[in-house]
This record gives structure tokens, sequence and C-alpha cells, in this order.
């Protein structure tokens, strides 16, 4: 018999203590365990991105790593990122430019795009950019390379990348 | 997923310790650990998660130049570290699955793991890269040993990867664009003391170097050097995303994109 393992963990910035079995997914916990349920389980499979929170400001999906592998870590889910009535920019960019059609790939998005307008502040290289170094430009191919991750089946990318691009356009990059 | 005790240790020789049990097995992101372990493909007893070993994480120069990379690095640090020193290994890096896959998964994971259609392998080889484990150091020659075949023993961590800096680079990719995986991968590497290419993807027996365009460009490194060689489609990987001619195929163009590429 598995021993229960206790995990502490700060999630939107409140501590957690969670107590479950080892194969219990960062995902899981936050669905079943805090009712956290704004992130979304598309596949299960580190596939889609439905899952995408920010794990010590960086995005991964939850669904592809274990609870127990956190103790101490920083989580933040879509719903630590704002409120209907105070949204962020990207929730509020992406409401203006209908960044969704069924909704249920949107918080996976808007917490991967969190940290990828992040990650372009730092001047993280991809695959898409002129160069390993230097600054990033903001377009369209280089948002959806970036956002690759994020699968949508209702297929708002184009809406998704304009909402994206609005956000950087008025906070800079 | 079948049950599994579950440790972290905070120091390489506690990890060693901890897979001295048989049924133990060592994960480093579980970016493909754990999808196989869900589709119960894989039911290690103990897993060892290697995520809280300092010393293992890391990029540095070494005395004689190497690109030091620690076993429990991620491709995302890789491909923002590596960037100065070995553009054509961060370039690599940073096309591996996707930004989140990125942040999680492992160079040593990675490895140990020998997919066949994997990025990191494809570097290693044509870098003639050392693989420096808690144990001992692997050359890159030796330690491919077929589709997710290592020359890992049991219990055996990957602590650390040092690659020569080459003159110039590149890796060329043909993504799958559902997997992200390469459908073929192609890397070039040019050292002072010839070419090395080493092609990912295409091959049913996993990773390889293409020794007669290594030796076609070490006389000549431009793209036209390859011009009169063919690659045998025998032995290519045959799927629904591309027949092994097909493949067969990719291997010359991207070799020629690649070092026309070289930086
Ligand atoms: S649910 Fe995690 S990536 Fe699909
Ligand atoms: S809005 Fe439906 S999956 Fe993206």
């Amino acid at each position: 018999m598995q021993t229960p393992l206790k995990t502490t963990l700060s999630i939107n910035g409140t501590r957690h203590e969670i107590e479950g079995d080892a194969r219990l997914t960062l995902l899981d916990a936050l669905r079943d365990h805090l009712g956290l349920t704004g992130s979304k389980k598309g596949c299960d499979h580190g596939q889609c991105g439905a899952c995408t929170v920010l794990l010590n400001g960086r995005r991964v999906n939850s669904c592809l790593t274990l609870l127990c592998m956190h103790d101490g870590d920083e989580v933040t889910t879509i719903e630590g990122l704002g409120t209907p009535d105070t949204p962020s920019d990207l929730q509020r960019a992406f409401v203006d430019r209908d960044g969704m059609q069924c909704g249920y790939c949107t918080p996976g998005q808007i917490c991967s795009a969190t940290a990828m307008i992040e990650e372009i502040r730092q001047g993280w290289p991809s695959h898409a950019s002129e160069g390993l170094e230097g600054e990033v430009a903001p377009t369209p191919a280089e948002i959806a390379e970036r956002m690759s991750g994020n699968l949508c089946r209702c297929g708002c990318y184009p809406n998704i990348v304009d909402a994206i691009a609005d956000v950087i356009a008025e906070e800079g990059p | 997923m079948y049950a599994f005790e579950f440790q972290k240790p905070t120091s390489i020789q506690a990890a060693v310790e901890a897979l001295k049990d048989d049924e133990a097995q060592a994960l480093g992101g579980g970016q493909t650990l754990l999808p196989t372990m869900r589709q119960r493909l894989a039911s290690p007893g103990t897993l060892v998660s290697l995520s809280g070993i300092a010393e293992m994480r890391g990029v540095c120069r070494a005395d004689d130049g190497a690109l030091c990379i620690g076993g429990g690095t991620s491709h995302a640090v890789v491909a923002q570290e590596a960037a100065g020193i070995y553009p054509g290994l961060a370039g690599l890096a940073a096309r591996i699955g996707d930004p989140a896959v990125r942040n999680r998964g492992t160079i040593g994971g990675s490895l140990a793991n020998n997919d066949p259609s994997a990025c990191y392998p494809c570097a290693v080889l044509a870098s003639g890269a050392r693989i420096i484990t808690d144990r001992r150091e692997i050359a890159a020659d030796d330690f491919f040993e077929g589709m997710f075949t290592t020359a890992l023993e049991q219990g055996e961590i990957i602590t650390e990867v040092r690659f020569p800096v080459p003159e110039a680079s590149n890796y060329q990719k043909f993504i799958q664009p559902a997997s992200r995986f390469a459908l073929v991968g192609v890397m070039v590497a040019k050292y002072a003391g010839g070419v090395r290419v080493a092609v990912t993807g295409a091959s049913e027996e996993g990773v390889f170097r293409w020794t007669e365009a290594e030796k076609a460009l070490s006389d000549n490194f431009a793209a036209s050097a390859l011009k009169d060689l063919t690659v045998s489609a025998d032995g290519m990987i045959a799927d629904m995303h591309g027949s092994a001619a097909y493949r067969a195929h990719l291997i010359k163009v991207l070799a020629g994109r690649a070092v026309e590429a070289a930086a």
C-alpha cells in the first residue's frame, strides 16, 4: 500500500497542504482537491495546453507533473490572474477580441500568454525569431510559435493572436 | 497509472542510493515518463525525482572550452544560456516540443529515453559530446544503442553532458506538426578535426551518423558537396507521416540546409 504524501505549496498566494496519493497530478489536485476548476483537462497527456498554469512563474502543463514534486513551489492558476470585476489585461483583451468560442482552452491560453509575454520581455528566443539573441518582434508568426503548446479546437487562433498582440502593443514588449 | 512510492533526494549520492532498488526509476521532468506511466506502459515501484538536486542543474564552460550542461537542466534554460556559446545547440533546444514542455523536460531525461525522433540525441552525437554519469564517462559514439536503448546501466544517472563547441553548426528539424517531434532532424557540426553529421527521426535503429556526408563535408564544407550522395531507404522508419523513401530523401535535403545555415 502506498503511503499518502503531504505536499505544501502556495497556490494563488495562499498556502495549501494537500494530502494525496503519489499519483495525484497537479491538475487533479487543483480541480478535485481545491475546487479550482478554471484549469481544464483536455487530454491529460501534455498535448493540448488546456491545463497550463504558472509554476514559479513559468508555464507548465499541470497534467504532466505530480503534485508531490512541488513541495515549496508557487503555482498561479487562471483564478489567480484576475476576477470578473478586475480582469487581468489579457483576460480583458480575450473578451474584447472574442478570443474564444466554447472557452474550454481559454484559461490555458491566458496562463500561457501571461508567461509568454514575460518570456519576450526577458528576451527568450523562439524558433520564429530572426536570431537567437537581441530583441524579439511580436509578429503574428512569433506569437503563434510561442503559443504552439496551446490548442484551440474551436479554431479561434486569429482572435487569440489579436488579443495577445493588443496587450503587447499597450504595455510594450 | 499504477501506484508507486515517491522519493525526492537532494544529492546525486542519495539518488544513486535510492535507485539501487530494482523497481526504482529515475524521474527527470516527467514529460515522457509520466504519460508513459499513465498509459501503463511503465510501472516503476518507486519514482526517484531528480528535480531536487541543485548540483545537476545549470550551464557552464569547462577549462577546455567545452559547454557543460547539468543533466537536470531544462530545455528552456539551455535555449537561453547556451545561445552565446553554442548557437546550434541552443537553437535545437528552443524547438523541442512546446514552451511548457521545454520548461519541464530535461536533457538527461531526453538522452536516457533515447526516443528515435528526439532532438537531443542528435546534438550529442553530432558534437561527439561526453555523457557524465554518477559512475563514469561515456562517449556519444558508445552511448546510443538503438531505439529507446542506451549504454546506461540500471540506476545510472546522467549528471552532466559536455559538448565540445564547434566552429559552426546548425540543426534542421522537419517538424511533425502534431507531435512536434522531428519527422527527420539533421545536425551538422564543423570542428577543426572534421565535420560530424547526425540524423534523428529517420532510422529504425534511432539516431545515427551519416558518415559519407561527414567525409564529403570535411573536404568541402558546402551543401554542393552532398549532391552526389544518396541515402538508402533500407531500415528507415515508415509511418502515416512519411514513407521510408521520403525520410531518406529528407536527410539529404536537411543536411544541405544545415550546412547553408551553419553559424
Ligand atoms: S490536459 Fe494537460 S496538456 Fe492537455
Ligand atoms: S474556444 Fe473552444 S477550444 Fe478554444
